[in-house]
């Protein structure tokens, strides 16, 4: 067993610090690659969110609960990677700094700070920033190689996006349209490399999986949640697929594009806000890919990993309580 | 504090009775009294709204001369508010339209057409569209493009659907529920026109 | 003016104010207070009806059997409160528009029910006024500092006059029903904060 998958969450300070560092570390090749296809501009915003989440913290934990600094378990930095991670790279840095607000003191430090939180920090950032503003949220940059100063910014969709439109226009007749728009959908490769319009941190499936691996071989996460969410997803297109033989349901765009490798990874995983066993973690897995589901093809939204997992967020106090892993000698209520 | 009354069936009867019936009596003599002036109150949003979409003034009364026509798509009922100028004649025509297919539901406008169908201007009633979306159908940047299109003249639809109406971005669907409120206006005022 | 009256009246307004402390009526306050002016117009006719209803509570107090009590109670203030809608549609139409279905649901504030229940049936009519004065500007208060919160923040104007220009950026979670509760709760800390601090 993990040494730090049932405990609920009461490590030594050195080790909740290797374990962040080991995130910081898994997060590294899509920051990368965020920077090196969105270029200067990318490498604001991650750095801003980082440096506001930690400004937040700081400010929270000295002057309004007068205690120690808690800065010093990079939880804040992950959060802000996070947070940078689901924007767009234009995203203008006031609004990062609210967004990093949202997280850090309203989603995590009110509800009493690490491992006590119920929802994920940088996901509530980013639904609050999705919601109040949404036309920055969903300005997509198009990627660019040779261009790291941003000299040329272009707008692109999503190929979440350009899913969801076919599926507007698809009760209209324009058979031309939907040929054009079909072309637009980036293949497999670029999809999985990231060189596609998005939020920073998830264009690019490689850097994320890689990421992941790193996780799984220092055992800083299980394969369950990031399996399970994954195959849900893809078995549920894929039925949708061979019934329908609509372009839209194709399972491997859907695993590769959005935030899905992303959010199955890095937020879905997240300790405080995610069950304790097994058992409740795979059911916490095949929710948010339910969910994802229903929202990426019935809702008016392209896209939606942030909403699913926030709402089983909301359930994993409940599915908790059925799986509990009973410890010998201790009682819980 | 002075004593209570027993709670026996007769009084408690007794006392619900008579709360009830002087509850009736205050609601009765109330409603007499509000009922002339919620119809005005009534008769003069309308009016105000209708002012403010047809073409030019108007000296009748469109309120009083409003017809109730049902149209066919979605199975509802529209109104029609004649303009006439002093020699009686009607010079547009405002239609309290709507579409269910709003976002966040029913949006409801009045709309000013001229007798040909020509689009003068419309105004939003009621809508509950996400803020800062698919709230710009009610800003003039969006509804402005409508002033001189003839829905029966082009492809009444949003570039989207292969029409030529500019969609707002990020709200297709509140264009386009704007674009068949306009439509089911239309069609009343042909409805009318031609059945007449 | 002697001290119980003064107490009575004042009770409503901060310490026990019905919104930030009991938290009484949050289907009102948090439905209708997208804006200042929307929160002091559902404040005012809530005030309207509470006066009415406490102070006709108050004087047939002693002729209601207690078992029927509550129905006598309820069957007062939605009297009272579709005079109200009533009068407000005849009167004040775009108020009325605005505010909507919330004024019926009036007759449900906890508020209304629950100051009759621990206060209007016990004391006198003029003690009952008082009561459902302070209690009504509490509220009053109370909606219409949400409602600029929210106003300021979601729309960038203040009771109804825009101080940024048309098209800029605010933040538009504040006046969707999630922001009610965030602001809602920010709200309360500092008033918790402000009346710790008085203690």
């Amino acid at each position: 067993m993990l040494k730090v998958a049932t405990a609920p969450h009461m490590f030594s300070p050195v080790d909740t610090q290797r374990l962040m560092l080991d995130v910081v570390i898994a997060m590294l090749p899509a920051a990368f690659v965020a920077v090196a296809f969105f270029g200067l501009n990318a490498l604001i915003v991650i750095l801003s969110s980082i440096a506001a989440c930690v400004m937040w913290e700081y400010l929270f934990v000295r002057y309004l609960l007068k205690q120690k600094s808690t800065i010093n378990n990079y939880s804040a930095i992950i959060t802000g990677m996070l947070l940078a991670f689901n924007l767009p790279a234009t995203m203008p840095i006031w609004m990062v700094l609210i967004g990093a607000f949202m997280a850090i003191v309203v989603a995590k430090m009110a509800f009493g700070g690490l491992g006590k939180n119920i929802f994920n920090p940088a996901l509530v950032g980013r639904v609050f920033l999705f919601i109040s503003f949404p036309v920055q949220m969903t300005m997509w940059m198009k990627p660019n190689w040779h261009d790291f100063f941003n000299a040329d910014v272009q707008t692109a969709a999503t190929t979440l996006g350009i899913l969801k439109h076919l599926d507007a226009s698809s009760s209209a007749t324009s058979l031309t349209h939907d040929v054009e728009a079909v072309h637009d959908i980036p293949d497999y490769w670029q999809m999985f490399v990231g060189y596609t319009g998005g939020s920073l941190g998830e264009v690019s499936a490689l850097a994320l999986l890689l990421g992941g691996a790193y996780l799984l071989y220092r055992r800083v996460i299980t394969w369950h949640v990031p399996f399970y969410y994954l195959a849900t997803m893809f078995i549920l297109t894929s039925i949708m697929w061979l019934i329908t033989d609509d372009v839209r349901y194709e399972p491997l765009t859907h695993l590769l594009s959005g935030g899905l490798m992303l959010g199955a990874i890095f937020m879905a995983t997240d300790y405080t806000t995610s069950p304790m066993s097994i058992k409740g973690k795979i059911i916490f897995a095949i929710g948010c890919g339910l969910l994802t589901f229903i929202i990426r093809f019935y809702s008016a939204y392209p896209e939606g990993i942030s909403f699913a997992i926030l709402i089983m967020n909301a359930f994993v106090p409940l599915i908790d309580k059925f799986f509990y892993p009973r410890v010998y000698g201790t009682g819980r209520k | 504090m002075t004593k209570q009354i027993k709670s026996t069936a007769f009084t408690m009867a007794l006392v619900l009775v008579s709360v009830a019936v002087f509850s009736a009596l205050v609601l009765g003599s109330v409603y007499q009294l509000t009922l002339e002036p919620i119809k005005q109150a009534k008769s003069n949003r309308e009016l105000e709204a209708i002012r403010e979409v047809v073409y030019g003034d108007f000296t009748n009364n469109p309120y009083e001369e409003r017809h109730q026509i049902s149209v066919s798509r979605g199975k509802g009922k529209v109104d029609l508010f004649p303009a006439r100028d002093e020699n009686g004649k009607i010079t547009s025509v405002a239609i309290k339209t709507y579409s269910k297919n709003g976002f966040g539901g029913r949006i409801e406008m009045m709309l000013g057409l001229l007798v040909d169908g020509t689009i003068n201007k419309y105004k939003i009633i009621e809508q509950k569209e996400t803020p800062g979306l698919g709230t710009k159908i009610t800003e003039s940047r969006f509804s402005d493009q409508f002033h001189g299109m003839n829905p029966g003249k082009m492809v009444f639809k949003v570039k989207q659907d292969g029409g030529e109406v500019d969609a707002i971005t990020a709200a297709t669907i509140s264009s386009r529920a704007v674009v068949d409120a306009i439509q089911r206006g239309y069609d009343a005022l042909n409805k009318l026109s031609t059945g007449n | 003016m002697d001290k119980t009256s003064y107490e009575n009246l004042t009770r409503g307004i901060i310490r026990e104010n019905p919104t930030f402390v009991m938290l009484l009526g949050m289907c009102p306050t948090l439905g209708v207070t997208t804006s200042a002016l929307n929160g002091l117009g559902m404040g005012i006719a809530t005030l309207f009806v509470l006066l009415l209803s406490n102070c006709a509570i108050s004087l047939v107090k002693n002729v209601i059997p207690n078992k029927v009590r509550i129905p006598c109670f309820i069957v007062i203030a939605a009297t009272f409160v579709t005079v109200v809608d009533l009068l407000m549609a005849a009167y004040f139409p775009n108020l009325h528009a605005t505010l909507g279905i919330f004024i019926p649901l009036i007759v449900v504030n906890c508020l209304i029910l629950g100051r009759a229940e621990a206060f209007a049936s016990k004391n006198s009519v003029f003690q009952s006024a008082l009561d459902a004065l302070g209690m009504g500007i509490g509220f009053t208060f109370a909606l219409t500092l949400l409602g600029l919160v929210r106003e300021v923040l979601g729309s960038g104007s203040a009771f109804g006059y825009s101080f940024v220009e048309e098209g800029a950026e605010t933040m538009l979670m504040f006046i969707m029903p999630p922001g009610a509760f965030l602001a809602l709760a920010g709200l309360i800390v500092l008033v918790n904060q402000l009346r710790g601090a008085n203690k």
